[in-house]
């Protein structure tokens, strides 16, 4: 008798890569689930002020996918997520899926009452640590699902409770507790997507040292207007604006003590920012130190042309070899080696940003089945294992366009799992 | 069956605290809905059994419910009937204006009474219905990508035909000796794929492949495209339900770079004709087949500059790296040099930058080329600028080798425009380049429109294959510059587009972005004055003409965005959910106070992909705007009427402010050209104004994205504010 297999498409990872393999798979007709470990969906790019090189939101593309998530019944997500366990094999995959407490049921109304009335304080993740949230909080506004969650890190829960008297829907239950969940897959995606590498690692750029340098991720945060500034950059040490700007290229990327790969995105990503101080402020001088710009293809190069045609921004040749603090003011120097001009220069600048390159989840975490990967921490293309695919930044450095064409790519080869058996 | 409307008014997260809820269900009831109720939470399961009660007990089939944004709490108020509506008072009134106030609470009587009329108007629409509905798939382009979209495609079991124009599968991938490393350690060259890829597909049953062959014709749309191919002479007709269009690229034309001596000098090879020197065996010069033992690679020839390529062509310092590497694995006395701009090595490729920068033999500058001459033995001298070890230096070489970049047959060309619009215009519908590679019979052009550098133009950077024409999916080196591995998932991609397509259209539904949209155009053909506008503008194509300028509707074309409804002078073209009586219904039934009430009205036509959540955001941020608007979301911008302008404005409106997405050549309209062509349709109006002795400031156009919501409030106000300036909408009362 033949064995009823299973016509599920496991997602793992509500990013820009996961939602895309989610949707296309499920408007081809298959169910898919996507489970995201966050409480919202849509990963790093909810945390970027605007894109490369089109200088767009991204909550505008966002919002168009989970529209159709929302319009499409074949899709089922699971926010706070985890995969646990998962035994099986291609077609017929059985996967244990923790869920995470929120705390919060789903009679929240996202009236705000729980965060006027907590008393607790915790630094905000999503800014880097740049501000605080109450323990009781929503991720950010653009939240999908918008679902406050609570950090039981930082709550004092029963000791307190003044979010439960304040919730008038019954919506806040402390007791909440972890469940396990079984699901059946007949092919899993992962597209667990990446961290920033780690700046304080980086010794001779002072990131953690010196608050005025600070990395690329956080100047994304800063410049958005939902971030911890409310769009201004301003100086961390003194909240001053700023008028000299070094960006730092490869910070970590292409340098074999750190990340010996290239993180491809960095060099637009820092072009993109100078348009930022750029258009905050008409004055400000902006330097960037590099190895090599890479912007290929032909809209990148367009871009790189315009920022270049900014007499403003000054493009230097070099590797940064050092950054210094004057404790006083708490402007920093840049050291770096001008190449093209033969000579080791210096620029002093009130902020540095560090192009910090893009480390996979799985460098650190690994996924609690047979996976192949290379020294870097990167899933192989070829996962060694019949029936489970990856897909965007855990499998090499990409940038969200291509993200999205591996993620419509692996919705084919999902379904072809599910086809084959 | 009868249509049975129920209102339900939520009164809970404030809206019962900051709005009159008795006058609300009394201007339910005057609108004639049958059955008003209110509930104290709608959004409970309490207050969803409530609904379902009645719907059960009372027949109601068609609900109104007013409270949250439809953005939110979706999944709750999902009815399982295809007639609901949401009236938005939480986000849309009472978060966002003062409670307990008369504009207020008369804002939110005009969107229930809105609500309820759409309702009115609204009917439950019905699949299309394709007949003979293929599921097969057309590749045409026998290179990398269309060899992987069609193997892919085969994999998840559909019938291919593929089409080569050579006599020969693979493309210029054929032509490889080695490729760059795909796997760790990412620094040893690979056997090239494609010789396996070709073996698999001409041994897969599912694939038909014909070389030597051209499309002559494509004919329909989605699901039901009748294609014709020519073979020797011969044609063959099929049916195919959707198309992947990989026709690859050519080598720019080197001899066009005239000081790099290509051309002239027979040693000066492009980094095409390396690749067959290196297939051959021992590598040796044109010229007198000697071994070359000195070689200079110029990187970005012609590239990366304005005078001949503007663009980076994504792939040629890797393949410049193999191709050195060639030199030196067969000749360990070689010696190699290599001028670049910027080494792009991106990702894993920086492991097999490093591994030549090791090679001793390897030298390795940032440099331009300034020119290359020939010596009396046919060497080379080569003289570069600006580069890290001095000013100028030469070097005499066996051979030259020219990383010229790639040219997308899509490009080869003259850009035309459509009848009457001239280079330089503020809007361009869109630019075709007949090139012979699809002659699809659409009335806008044979092939795909292009935007940038002669590439068909797509939905750039969220939805990279979304390109103007539904169902046909560009992938590979046409799409844009890209590596073997991107080409291969770009191809998966495009193929799994493909079969998406196929599969919604079978269903009756609409693709990105209205994705699962089941209603379609219905044109009332009598009163069509053949004017040709719904068939010059529809972004997608999807409208024909016959020889009397009549539209003929491709519904499977069709992306729902109802750019061609907002086209219509004649008011011709309705979707049974969205229509001009419908939204011109809401516009008149806004209730004007007279003039001395000194309440002015303005209308905001927003666009509902951007600038709808923008005012939803503005809610949940509690920001505060003025009381005066009313809010209508639309499709798309471009699915504005004008009609609705003249009735609002001889309704007494004062104003009509349309917010839609950016336009321009970086246009993040999700119709592509729907926010900019409202603006060319509102620049129209501005004379209508002018002979009405009305200001045309009165109707104005912003364009705004989600992330601005924070602009919202000074938007509408200084709208407001000019319109106060301006006065009182003579035609009021």
């Amino acid at each position: 008798m033949a064995v009823e297999k299973s016509k599920n498409v496991l997602v793992v990872g509500g990013g820009i890569s996961g939602i895309t393999t989610a949707v296309e798979t499920a408007e081809v007709g298959y169910e898919v689930t996507l489970i995201e470990k966050n409480s919202y969906l849509g990963g790093r790019v909810a945390q970027l002020n605007k894109y490369f090189p089109k200088l767009c939101p991204p909550n505008c593309g966002l919002e168009i996918n989970f529209r159709r998530i929302k319009n499409n019944p074949r899709v089922k997500f699971y926010t706070l997520a985890e995969v646990e366990k998962i035994s099986g094999s291609e077609g017929d995959f059985d996967v244990t899926v923790k869920l995470n407490p929120s705390y919060v049921n789903e009679k929240c109304t996202a009236c705000n009452a729980c965060v006027e009335a907590c008393p607790v304080e915790r630094p905000n993740e999503f800014n880097f640590g740049m501000d605080k949230t109450k323990a009781i909080y929503l991720p950010h506004e653009f939240a999908f699902p918008l679902r406050y969650v609570i950090d039981e890190k930082y709550c004092t829960k029963e000791k307190c409770a003044k979010c439960v008297e304040a919730c008038t829907y019954n919506a806040i239950d402390l007791n909440m507790k972890s469940q396990s969940i079984p699901l059946k897959a007949g092919s899993i995606v992962w597209a667990t997507g990446w961290n920033p590498y780690d700046a304080a690692k980086i010794d001779n750029l002072g990131f953690g040292k010196y608050q005025n340098v600070i990395t690329n991720m956080m100047m994304e945060r800063m410049a958005s207007f939902n971030g911890p500034t409310k769009g201004k950059i301003l100086r961390p040490s003194d909240g001053k604006e700023v008028s000299r700007v070094a960006f730092v290229q490869c910070a970590g990327s292409r340098d074999e003590n750190h990340l010996s790969y290239c993180s491809y995105i960095c060099c637009l990503a820092s072009m993109k920012q100078a348009t930022y101080v750029r258009e905050q402020y008409p004055q400000a001088q902006i330097f960037i130190f590099y190895i090599d710009i890479r912007s290929p293809g032909t809209r990148y190069e367009k871009f790189y042309k315009e920022v270049q045609s900014d007499e403003n921004i000054k493009f230097i040749k070099g590797k940064v070899a050092k950054i210094e603090e004057d404790p006083n003011t708490k402007d920093l120097t840049v050291v770096a080696e001008d190449v093209e001009a033969g000579k080791k220069i210096q620029e002093k600048v009130e902020l540095a940003v560090l192009a910090t390159g893009m480390a996979p989840v799985t460098k650190e975490w690994k996924i609690p089945t047979s996976i192949s990967y290379d020294t870097d921490g990167f899933v192989l293309s070829n996962t060694g294992t019949a029936g489970m695919y990856a897909v965007g930044c855990v499998t090499k450095p990409v940038d969200v366009y291509s993200s999205a064409r591996e993620g419509t790519a692996a919705a084919l080869k999902a379904i072809q799992s599910l086809v084959r058996r | 069956m009868e249509k049975k409307i129920g209102v339900y008014i939520c009164s809970d997260c404030e809206i019962g605290k900051s709005l009159n809820i008795d006058s609300l269900v009394k201007v339910a009831t005057k609108t004639k809905a049958p059955v008003v109720k209110t509930h104290p939470a709608l959004c409970q399961k309490e207050g969803m059994d409530f609904i379902k009660n009645d719907m059960a007990t009372e027949g109601v089939n068609a609900v109104v419910i007013a409270a949250c944004s439809p953005r939110v709490n979706y999944d709750v108020f999902n009815l399982g009937i295809p007639l609901v509506e949401r009236v938005n008072l939480r986000e849309g009134v009472v978060w966002t204006h003062p409670p307990n106030n008369e504009d207020t609470q008369m804002m939110a009587e005009d969107y229930v009474r809105m609500g309820i009329l759409k309702m009115q108007k609204m009917e439950a629409p019905e699949p299309y219905k394709v007949e003979n509905l293929s599921k097969n798939v057309l590749i045409v382009g026998g290179g990398l990508a269309g060899i992987t979209a069609a193997n892919e495609a085969a994999k998840a079991g559909y019938d291919v035909f593929l089409v080569e124009k050579n006599d020969s599968l693979g493309g210029w991938m054929a032509k490889l000796y080695k490729q760059a490393p795909t796997e760790p350690p990412y620094t040893d060259l690979e056997e090239p794929l494609i010789k396996d890829l070709i073996k698999e597909i001409q041994q897969n049953q599912k694939v038909k492949i014909y070389t030597s062959s051209m499309i002559e014709k494509i004919e329909g749309g989605p699901g039901v495209y009748d294609v014709v191919v020519r073979q020797d002479g011969k044609v063959e007709s099929f049916r195919a339900g959707a198309v992947v269009m990989a026709a690859g690229t050519i080598p720019y034309d080197a001899t066009k770079i005239e000081h790099l001596g290509f051309g002239k000098y027979p040693n000066v090879v492009t980094n095409y004709m390396m690749e067959e020197l290196a297939s051959k065996g021992a590598i040796v010069r044109p010229s007198d087949s000697k071994p070359v033992k000195s070689v200079a690679f110029v990187l970005c020839a012609g590239q990366r500059d304005e005078n001949y390529l503007p663009y980076c062509s994504a792939t040629c310092c890797i393949e410049s790296l193999k191709q050195a590497k060639y030199i030196r694995d067969q000749y360990p006395d070689s010696k190699v040099y290599i001028f670049y701009r910027d080494m792009r090595t991106p990702g894993h490729y920086e492991y097999f930058y490093k591994g030549i920068q090791n090679d001793a033999g390897i030298f390795l500058t940032k440099g331009d080329v300034k020119g290359i001459t020939e010596d009396e033995n046919k060497n080379l001298n080569i003289d570069i600028e600006n580069t890290l070890i001095g000013e100028k230096i030469k070097v005499n070489v066996d051979l030259a080798v020219l990383a010229t970049g790639i040219v997308p047959v899509t490009a080869l060309g003259e850009e035309e425009l459509p009848p009457g619009v001239k280079p330089g215009d503020e809007f361009i519908p869109y630019v075709m380049i007949e090139t012979d590679i699809l002659n699809l019979g659409y009335r806008q052009g044979g092939e795909v429109p292009v935007l940038i550098n002669g590439y068909p133009d797509s939905n750039f950077i969220c939805f990279p294959y979304e390109t103007r024409r539904t169902g046909i999916y560009a992938a590979g080196s046409v799409r844009a510059p890209m590596d073997i591995p991107s080409t291969i998932e770009d191809a998966t991609g495009a193929a799994l587009k493909a079969i998406q397509c196929i599969e919604m259209t079978g269903r009756g539904e609409a693709v990105h972005p209205r994705a699962g949209d089941i209603s379609y155009a219905d044109f009332f053909m009598q009163k069509c004055t053949q004017c040709k506008r719904c068939t010059e503008e529809c972004p997608f194509g999807a409208i024909n003409e016959d020889e009397k300028a009549n539209p003929l509707y491709n519904p499977t074309r069709c992306r729902r965005c109802a750019i061609c409804l907002g086209a219509c002078p004649e008011r011709i073209i309705s979707f049974k959910n969205y229509s001009v009586d419908m939204i011109g219904t809401m516009v008149k039934n806004i209730e004007v106070p007279p003039e001395e009430d000194e309440k002015p009205r303005a209308i905001v036509f927003a666009c509902e992909n951007d600038a709808y959540p923008a005012l939803d955001m503005a809610g949940i941020n509690r920001l505060q705007y003025n009381s005066f608007v009313r809010v209508i979301p639309l499709r798309c911008a471009g699915s504005m009427n004008l009609v609705w302008i003249a009735d609002a404005l001889s309704k007494g409106v004062d104003g009509i402010l349309i917010l839609g997405c950016q336009y321009g050549e970086d246009y993040q309209c999700h119709m592509a050209t729907g926010s900019h062509l409202a603006k060319i349709r509102l620049s129209k109006v501005a004379e209508t104004l002018d002979r009405l002795r009305l200001e045309s400031g009165r109707v104005q156009m912003e364009q705004i994205s989600i992330s601005e919501y924070y602009k919202i409030p000074d938007i509408l106000n200084n709208f407001m504010k000019k319109l106060e300036e301006f006065g009182p909408n003579p035609y009021k009362g």
